[in-house]
């Protein structure tokens, strides 16, 4: 308790902490070491727990992907997410409690998991982080990070833009509190130059079309737009559609809306980042770390994108999309 | 409430115990509360372990804390949409004030507060004034409150998350306050739970043993009787909507602390689980009826559903549906035993 100096503090709570051993939040170093808890062998249980939302098509795949590891391996995984951060750092107390044997974990905020993924590891759960994250990653202990780093994705896309000969890109971001959006749209501009942002709410996408045709007549200089989401991207086309802009768009994810478009000339290329793997790989991983005491990556991140999805390679890719696996 | 021993009047007398106990407002509550923690007890092996306990306390704890501030609200005829949202703005307050003008973190919650009190002033205020529903002004501030999070987040910090809060002055102490955890028997418990129990034992004590208590059932039930027997209806429903103001921070200030970081879309769409939660324990959307000790409970029932769904390893694709079913089943208990709790008050 001396390690509080600001002790004198108010009333009743203050009392009833008194009788039972008390500790405040941790200071800024506390790296986390990963034990693996389990023998070798026989049942492991893994738990999926997302920031995505119910029913986004992008986390569908990650957890198909995750599901279909667990069959082949034998392995039990269950996929949980909530999109408030303080929610997910529940599920992942939820998990540490029922003493899964893994733990996959997207950290689209970090700092706000901390605590939460120290548990996990304190316990003894060894931790793979997927999708974002991944500068924090081993600093809280993760085994390793399994995603695709934005701000070069981002970069690339932007590249692949300006060689297509475009002059101004607006990038759609339209999810408020992601800051992996944020880092792709940044990146973008890194890698073509003038770019502005256009702020949409993906779970009203008549008033993200709308918004986005808003923007197209507004600014008829505005020749190319780079969204970061496929169902957006849809939106994107048919505001194109109504508002005769000649901007063509480019995507971050695919979905069959998204191959078809690409086939008929609507989106110029989709930057993949093959969540798939996402879902997949972690379970695969967390499955050797246990059993074989493998580690990947080396301490860095395993990266599963960008890919690039044009005209060229939209077939075979295509077909895989439609059966919820890109 | 059992001292008119000898009365004549059959308003005062004295009841026997089990109709005083079906006509309190949180009954069905209660029943509901433990009928959720027996089935997920028994269908699930770790729901009742120190550690599941301690997860889905801390679940209902900010949940309950709010709910509690909510049902004082509803018991006296108003809504409040624009709480969920201020969970986050009281918290962005807290960390841009910290992180980025460098401010000491007491001070910073101190003007987090201040912002937080205005806000519910103003709420009750354009209430009173405007003669709208409640439902439509803090509509507006809902709207106007999330606007602003995104929008001075993303101008302060040119991203749309709020971090750092660890390293600000004076982070520690007030950590301790409002983001601790205790130690019980090998199991960490979050202080949170502490709050809650303490905003609940409050609420009660407010509502049932002050004047002030008998003003919000008052204005609740009939403003214009109320006005006409010299209620200040305006100062109770302003109090009131600075209370709920008050929980917001109170919660807010608990999150950032905790989590250390707050990111500005944060808390939309929570002012309905506070309602729900308030509606479980026993309070009337129509106002003048309800309790604030029920308020807690139905958060209680709301955590325990919330992660006992995820203890039982349910496919978390169905997760809405049987908390709807749930949470539906709970407020249907509830109102058999409203119905039953009338008829013995006549």
């Amino acid at each position: 308790m001396s390690k509080f100096s600001r002790g004198a503090l108010t009333a009743a709570a203050a009392s009833v902490l008194l009788l039972t051993a008390c500790s405040g939040p941790a200071g800024s170093n506390s790296g986390g070491n990963t034990n693996s808890g389990q023998p070798a062998g026989g049942p492991l249980r893994i738990a999926v727990i997302s920031h995505g939302t119910a029913g986004d098509s992008f986390w569908n795949v990650v957890k198909n992907g995750a599901e279909a590891a667990g069959k082949e391996l034998a392995v039990t995984v269950e996929y949980n997410s909530d999109g408030d951060p303080a929610g997910q750092a529940k599920l992942i107390d939820n998990a540490v409690a029922q003493q899964v044997g893994g733990l996959v974990v997207s950290m689209a905020n970090p700092d706000a998991l901390r605590d939460s993924i120290s548990k996990a590891t304190k316990a003894g759960i060894p931790v793979i982080t997927i999708n974002s994250g991944e500068g924090r990653s081993t600093e809280f202990g993760a085994v390793t990070h399994v995603g695709q780093n934005e701000g070069i994705a981002g970069e690339d896309a932007g590249k692949r833009l300006k060689q297509a000969g475009k002059a101004k890109l607006l990038c759609v971001i339209h999810e408020a509190g992601n800051i992996g959006l944020n880092q792709r749209c940044d990146g973008a501009k890194r890698g073509f130059g003038s770019t502005s942002n256009l702020q949409v709410d993906i779970s009203n996408p008549t008033d993200a079309q709308a918004r986005i045709k808003g923007a197209l007549q507004s600014d008829p200089g505005i020749d190319a737009v780079l969204t970061l989401n496929p169902q957006v991207a849809a939106n994107t086309v048919n505001a194109i559609k109504e508002s005769a802009s000649k901007a063509q768009v480019a995507t971050f994810d695919l979905n069959p809306d998204v191959v078809t478009a690409i086939k008929a000339d609507q989106v110029l290329f989709a930057v993949d980042q093959q969540q798939y793997l996402q879902g997949y790989l972690p379970v695969v991983f967390l499955k050797l770390y246990r059993d074989n005491a493998n580690t990947v990556g080396g301490g860095r991140p395993v990266l599963t994108g960008p890919g690039f999805v044009d005209k060229s390679n939209v077939d075979a890719v295509g077909k895989n999309a439609e059966r919820g696996t890109r | 409430m059992a001292t008119a021993v000898g009365s004549l009047d059959e308003r005062v007398a004295r009841k026997g115990l089990l109709d005083r106990l079906v006509a309190r407002p949180e009954l069905g509550s209660v029943l509901g509360a433990l009928a959720v923690l027996f089935f997920f007890s028994v269908l699930t092996e770790r729901f009742l372990t120190p550690l599941g306990v301690a997860t889905w306390l801390d679940d209902s704890a900010t949940l309950g804390i709010m709910a509690v501030a909510v049902a004082l609200l509803m018991i006296g005829g108003e809504f409040d949409l624009s709480a969920g949202v201020l969970t986050a703005s009281t918290a962005l307050v807290t960390a841009i004030l910290a992180t980025k003008l460098g401010w000491n973190t007491w001070l910073a919650i101190l003007a987090s507060l201040v912002f937080a009190l205005a806000v519910g002033a103003l709420n009750g205020w354009l209430v009173m004034r405007t003669g709208l529903p409640s439902f439509i002004v803090t509509l507006g501030t809902f709207l106007a409150l999330q606007g602003l999070n995104l929008g001075i987040t993303r101008l302060v910090t040119g991203t749309v998350q709020v971090s750092g809060m660890r390293a600000a002055d004076g982070y520690a102490g007030a950590g301790f306050l409002f983001a601790s955890t205790i130690d019980i028997g090998g199991t960490t418990f979050q202080i949170s739970i502490i709050w809650w129990l303490l905003a609940a034992a409050a609420a009660s004590w407010l509502l049932l043993r002050t004047r002030f208590g008998n003003w919000i059932f008052a204005v609740g039930g009939a403003a214009p009787s109320a006005r006409a027997v010299g209620v200040p209806v305006m100062r109770t429903k302003i109090l009131l909507f600075m209370t709920t103001a008050f929980a917001a921070w109170l919660v807010g200030t608990i999150n950032i602390l905790r989590f250390t970081t707050v990111q500005a879309n944060q808390g939309i769409g929570l002012e309905f689980q506070f309602i729900i939660a308030a509606v479980i324990g026993g309070c009337l959307l129509t106002g003048g009826y309800g309790s604030a000790i029920g308020a807690a409970i139905g958060a209680l029932i709301f955590g325990m559903a919330r992660q006992g769904i995820v203890f039982a390893r349910w496919d978390s694709d169905w997760f809405q549906l049987f908390l709807g079913v749930m949470l539906l089943a709970a407020v249907l208990v509830n109102n058999t035993f409203r119905r039953r709790a009338e008829r013995v008050r006549k």
